[in-house]
């Protein structure tokens, strides 16, 4: 443990600072909680709002998941688990289901969360409205007036020039039927877990200086017409070629002896799991 | 045998680590933080401005980390400054109290107290001069030894005039009641819009050099409607106290005395067009003002005109808009979210792949 600095990095004031946002962001699921964003010492746009979530509620019995981009050894995901256990000792896993803390970078783990788990997501831009309205000042009163037209229009030119909606990431949703909020740039095939999920999931964005929530059981809509229903990424058949899972989110890779596309399991940890229970089911027989 | 998965992350970075220490150090040798402090003031200076915390030391030790790389050296500073516990504001400094070491006016030819020109490269020819690349800590001895032992006639401390009050004496200045309440804290309550000129000044203080530069030569050539006159730049020592943290007596008698910062100060003047009171108009001139720690002449004057920007809105130009330029000339911010592209982005890519066939089929389709 690194004792040069207090225990999680910040002094207790700033940590309390963090949670009253924090619970301001709880009461009102999906608006956005400006905060005092502190410098970190990883980079702003690396995980730096998620970060001070995880700083701010992490303590000695918790159990902490780092996950970047679905894998728990992805260089970020590593450098941040690294840089809290280093400045609080508590214990770490890769295992979803034994975590108290899951802070992430843009996935939700496959495996269902359970009440009194808290997952951070890492937000690089938290305005859902900042497309159509670049100043802060509007996009404030735009979510006020709950004017979110500007939202629906983008979809809908989307359909008037693909023939579809082609968002990519982000697919704004709308919260508890009051606030539309950008879901961090989870893929699609996300959206569906933030609804009625059990867990408490808490957004930060650091160098946006935003906290927001969606509290436990909160009603989570992904925006969509009613003739042109939300739709997630659709991988087909592929299945992925190390566990032989499908209907999860897949990584598409390149083989490099056969040149031919493969794909492999997102959530590495869930991957290696599911082998690892196929592996001692062989070993039983 | 059960599956042992591939974990690389770990060991990747700590050998890249290693190598990042044995890249700073593999020529043998390691330079002393005494002589980046000393030696290249510049640097520590733009260090301690962008990093906004005063503390040379810190800073050089932070440039020798960052192997003299200011982004790298102001984030390490930024990143110490979180940990600080933040105890007392300061006094009101008073640029009045400065100890001047330069200062210049452009706005006359002659001003009470004097042109004071410094130290400056301005008037310098930026000729490289091989001469220095044997100088040694002996030569630089002997130079200082001859430069001190001339005769010179100190002019005495004595507070100088300002020039913008020679302008408010005739009456051409557009004055504002005076305000010493405290600022609203950027770094304990966030940045919000529309924002108060005491949160603009502290974002444009911290400021990138390179970034408020910019914006204020846009400013100034052709993305703003901004003509200025420097009315004064002044760099030298501002005394700093705090109030007598035990409580006791209010007087400035009571105060602590924690010790000086250098900083560069700027005020320039610039003409607008104010009612005259029977309909017409006449033009009086308002003032832009720019504040650095440190030695940063370029990067105060850049500011002033940027604080004249915001406090005078006009919808044409992006740097009259508070959001585009106070959300954009953070060091930290900017170069963290440049930096963070080169993160993996698979998931989100192939979430973009997979809109991006389904287009591509539906037109097919078609």
């Amino acid at each position: 443990m690194n004792s040069l600095y207090n225990y999680a990095f910040f002094d207790e004031g700033s940590k309390r600072e963090i949670r009253r946002a924090i619970l301001k962001a709880v009461a009102l699921p999906g608006y956005q909680v400006p905060f005092a964003s502190r410098e970190m010492p990883i980079a702003r746009g690396w995980g730096t709002g998620g970060l001070q979530l995880t700083l701010s509620l992490v303590g000695r019995s918790d159990v902490l998941k780092v996950i970047d981009q679905g894998s728990d050894d992805s260089v970020n995901a590593v450098n941040i688990r690294k840089f809290v256990s280093g400045t609080t000792g508590v214990a770490v896993t890769e295992d979803a289901r034994e975590a108290t803390i899951i802070q992430s970078r843009h996935r939700i783990p496959e495996s269902p969360l359970r009440e009194g788990q808290v997952l951070v997501l890492q937000v690089p831009l938290p305005e859902p409205l900042r497309l159509i309205e670049p100043s802060e000042y509007k996009t404030k009163r735009l979510h006020a007036e709950r004017d979110y037209s500007g939202a629906y229009l983008v979809l809908f030119e989307e359909i008037q020039r693909y023939g579809r909606v082609a968002t990519g990431a982000d697919h704004p949703v709308e919260v508890h039927g009051r606030y539309v909020m950008a879901p961090s740039p989870i893929p699609r095939f996300d959206n569906p877990k933030l609804d009625g999920n059990p867990a408490l999931i808490l957004l930060g964005a650091g160098r946006e200086k935003k906290i927001y929530a969606v509290p436990p059981y909160t009603k989570v809509r992904s925006l969509d017409f009613e003739d042109q229903p939300f739709r997630v990424e659709d991988f087909g058949s592929a299945a992925c070629g190390l566990c032989g899972a499908s209907g999860v989110y897949l990584d598409e890779l390149v083989d490099p002896s056969t040149g031919s596309k493969t794909w492999r399991c997102n959530d590495t940890s869930e991957c290696a799991s599911r082998r690892r229970a196929s592996q001692e089911a062989a070993d039983a027989s | 045998m059960g599956y042992v998965a591939v974990k690389g992350g770990s060991a990747s970075i700590d050998a890249s680590l290693e190598r990042l220490k044995y890249e700073r150090l593999r020529s043998g040798t390691s330079i002393d933080t005494a002589d980046i402090a000393a030696s290249l003031r510049a640097l520590v200076d733009q260090v301690m401005s962008e990093g906004s915390l005063y503390a040379e030391c810190v800073a050089a030790l932070a440039l020798k980390q960052a192997e003299g790389s200011p982004e790298e050296a102001v984030f390490i500073l930024r990143a110490f400054r979180s940990t600080l516990q933040r105890s007392y504001y300061s006094r009101t400094i008073e640029g009045d109290s400065m100890q001047v070491e330069r200062r210049i006016s452009s706005c006359f030819k002659d001003i009470p107290g004097g042109q004071v020109l410094g130290a400056s490269a301005d008037y310098s020819h930026r000729l490289i001069d091989p001469a220095l690349g044997a100088e040694d800590d002996a030569a630089a001895r002997a130079f200082v030894d001859g430069y001190l032992s001339r005769p010179f006639s100190p002019r005495g401390w004595a507070p100088y005039p300002r020039v913008t009050d020679l302008l408010a004496g005739d009456g051409l200045l557009r004055l504002f009641p005076r305000d010493d309440s405290g600022p609203d804290d950027v770094t304990k309550e966030g940045l919000s819009f529309p924002s108060s000129r005491s949160m603009r000044l502290q974002v444009l203080a911290r400021g990138q050099t390179g970034a408020v530069t910019a914006l204020g030569y846009a400013s100034l050539r052709g993305y703003g409607a901004v003509h200025p006159t420097v009315a004064e730049l002044r760099f030298g020592r501002l005394p700093v106290y705090v109030a007598n943290p035990e409580g006791g007596g209010e007087g400035p008698d009571d105060d602590y005395y924690l010790g000086f910062i250098r900083a560069t100060e700027v005020e320039t003047v610039i003409p607008v067009q104010v009612p005259d009171g029977s309909g017409g108009e006449r033009i009086e001139f308002s003032v832009g003002y720019g504040f650095c720690f440190g030695r940063n002449e370029t990067k105060a004057i850049a500011m002033s005109l940027l604080d004249y920007c915001l406090e005078y809105k006009d919808e044409r130009y992006p740097t009259h808009d508070e959001e585009f330029v106070l959300l954009h000339i953070d060091s930290v911010e900017a170069t963290g979210f440049i930096s963070h592209l080169k993160l993996p982005h698979y998931v989100t890519f192939q979430s973009s792949l997979d809109s991006a066939r389904a287009t591509a089929k539906g037109k097919i389709d078609e």
